[in-house]
């Protein structure tokens, strides 16, 4: 018992601690403000700013969303037809891979030249942050479905699309939930990459502002914010995932998942 | 005409795309087998001759490069649609019940796939008694992972049994358990046969599994495989684990022992 609610409460007393230890690190020192706030500084400017926050974190949570939710449609899609095609996945992939490669830094300046700077592009740099990892995982799962399970089902008269829909779905579902996890939090990642870049709203091109103001505990307001939004998100998933896929952790499945 | 015809049987595994034939790996070569219906043979052979694969050819999930397969009076182009198959790894699936994994083949095939739906009760029905025949009385609801090795290869019987099919392809079933759940298994599935009656090939390592089980046990060669002996088992049935110790019994099976092992030499 006494375990169980130790292992609930470590995360949050490492992260008092840590909160702690940088308040008296900042104090103790003397470091001065514009280069590092101290905690209770940085969370007073989350109650000072408070306005302009909300409304930057619900503009950077709207477009990381719109972006995560066209991810995984299209990632599903595409990573099912990788894992049952070969054709499509000797085709496909190696392309992915090389446009995964891409720092998607680069990317956002083009972007903008296309589609203007605003919503639009965060939503799809975050989009594009987040659907490789999403479409591996999936085809991962499809990708290795037993032989001998195949035969049992190819046997019986199954089609393709029969098994896929009897066990290479179900089967690929943990993968798939391990990827959203992942990929939610890259959402974020990409979602402020383009505020800051292309200088939309949101979180981003709001420290970007408090930057050339010198205004350093609002930036470290905007961090605090933008890692529990993440945080926040990628519980949700965590949740689905053990509330969906218990049986992958209990039964003798083993699966890893490709990050991106 | 018989059940089962396998005639100058060809098999080559192409080892990557694009190759020409020859570069494959030649997996069966000249095989000639005839089952009756309602026969039950064992295959037994050194290990990569090819019992594996005679299965796949016979089921139609491979196709053979030379000679002719006919089932049932049909040639075997496509795959057959309603046999029934069960492997050394039971594979089945975590996500589902164990009554559910045993459904999964009337989730197939026809008719019971367009029934399925609507009947469901009375298919859970079936399933549980099934399940109940190979000992498995109440572990309907357990998930597979819950169930032992033993458990789960008598699961996975019931699942290559519930749609009556015709033939039942059997490769090493029991080849992961103990001797005993073994011994106690073979009774599990003599008992399903002799209340089937369907027809069924048998691949195994264990020679004293191959007698106690089959009418007939044919032996093949070292890959590339052929039949090169067939041995009819004259032992009434049912048949009982003290009939494996008869003098005439054992002496056979040392024969097969011996045929076996010269065929692996021979290479
Ligand atoms: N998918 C495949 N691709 C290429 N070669 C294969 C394939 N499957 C089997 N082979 C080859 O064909 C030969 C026969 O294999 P098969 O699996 O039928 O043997 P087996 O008699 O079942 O062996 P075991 O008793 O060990 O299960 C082997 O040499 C094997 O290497
Ligand atoms: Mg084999």
């Amino acid at each position: 018992m006494k375990n169980i609610w130790l292992e609930r409460l470590s995360p949050w007393i490492l992260t008092i601690v840590l909160i702690l230890l940088w308040e008296v690190i900042v104090k103790g020192f003397g470091i001065s403000r514009i280069v590092m706030p101290s905690a209770s500084e940085s969370f007073y400017a989350i109650y000072e700013f408070r306005v302009g926050l909300w409304k930057s974190s619900l503009t950077t949570l709207y477009s990381t969303v719109i972006g995560f939710g066209i991810a995984v449609v299209f990632g599903v899609l595409m990573g099912v037809a990788i894992g049952i095609s070969r054709p499509v996945y000797v085709t496909v992939y190696p392309l992915m891979v090389a446009f995964n490669a891409i720092p998607k830094v680069v990317v956002v300046p083009i972007l903008v030249l296309w589609i203007g700077s605003g919503l639009q592009t965060s939503a799809v740099t975050a989009f594009i942050l987040c659907f490789f990892p999403i479409v591996v995982n999936m085809a991962v799962g499809l990708a290795t479905i037993e032989p001998e399970l195949k035969d049992v089902l190819r046997a019986l008269g199954a089609k393709e699309r029969d098994i896929v829909i009897k066990v290479g779905i179900p089967r690929s579902l943990p993968y798939l939930f391990a990827s959203l996890k992942i990929a939610i939090t890259l959402a974020f990642v990409g979602a402020v990459i383009a505020e800051t870049v292309a200088g939309s709203e949101g979180i981003g091109n709001l420290m970007l502002v408090a930057s050339s103001n010198f205004n350093t505990p609002l930036m470290f307001a905007g961090i605090i914010v933008i890692a529990a939004m993440a945080t926040g998100m990628y519980g949700i998933f965590a949740a689905l995932d053990s509330r969906f896929t218990g049986w992958a952790t209990r039964g003798s499945m083993n699966f890893a998942t490709a990050g991106g | 005409m018989a059940f089962i015809e396998i005639e100058d049987v060809d098999l080559v595994y192409r080892n990557s795309f694009g190759h020409e034939v020859s570069d494959g790996t030649l997996a069966l070569s000249g095989t000639n087998l005839t089952m009756e219906k309602g026969e039950f043979i064992a295959l037994v052979g050194p290990s990569g001759c090819g019992k594996s694969t005679l299965l796949k050819v016979v089921s139609g999930l491979i196709r053979a490069n030379k000679g002719k397969v006919t089932v049932a009076g049909e040639t075997v182009t496509d795959p057959l649609k309603i046999v029934g198959m069960a492997f050394q790894n039971a594979s089945l699936l975590p996500w589902r019940s164990t009554r559910e994994n045993v459904l999964l083949p009337l989730e197939i095939v026809e008719p019971h796939r367009q029934r399925f739906r609507a009947e469901k009760a009375h298919y859970e029905e079936l399933a549980d008694k099934l399940l109940e025949t190979v000992g498995l009385e109440g572990f309907g609801d357990r998930a597979p992972w819950q169930l032992s090795g033993g458990m789960q290869q008598r699961a996975q019987l019931c699942r290559a049994l519930v749609h009556e099919p015709d033939l039942l392809l059997l490769d090493e079933p029991f080849g992961a358990l103990d001797a005993f759940t073994r011994e106690e298994l073979w009774d599990v599935l003599q008992a399903l046969y002799t209340d089937r009656k369907c027809t069924v090939m048998l691949v195994t390592h264990d020679l004293r599994e191959a007698v106690y089980l089959a009418d007939t046990v044919y032996v093949m060669s070292a890959r590339p495989g052929r039949v090169i002996l067939d041995k009819k088992i004259d032992m009434p049935r049912p048949r009982k684990l003290e009939d494996l110790y008869s003098r005439d019994i054992a002496d056979l099976i040392q024969e097969l022992r011996h045929h076996i092992n010269v065929a692996r030499t021979d290479e």
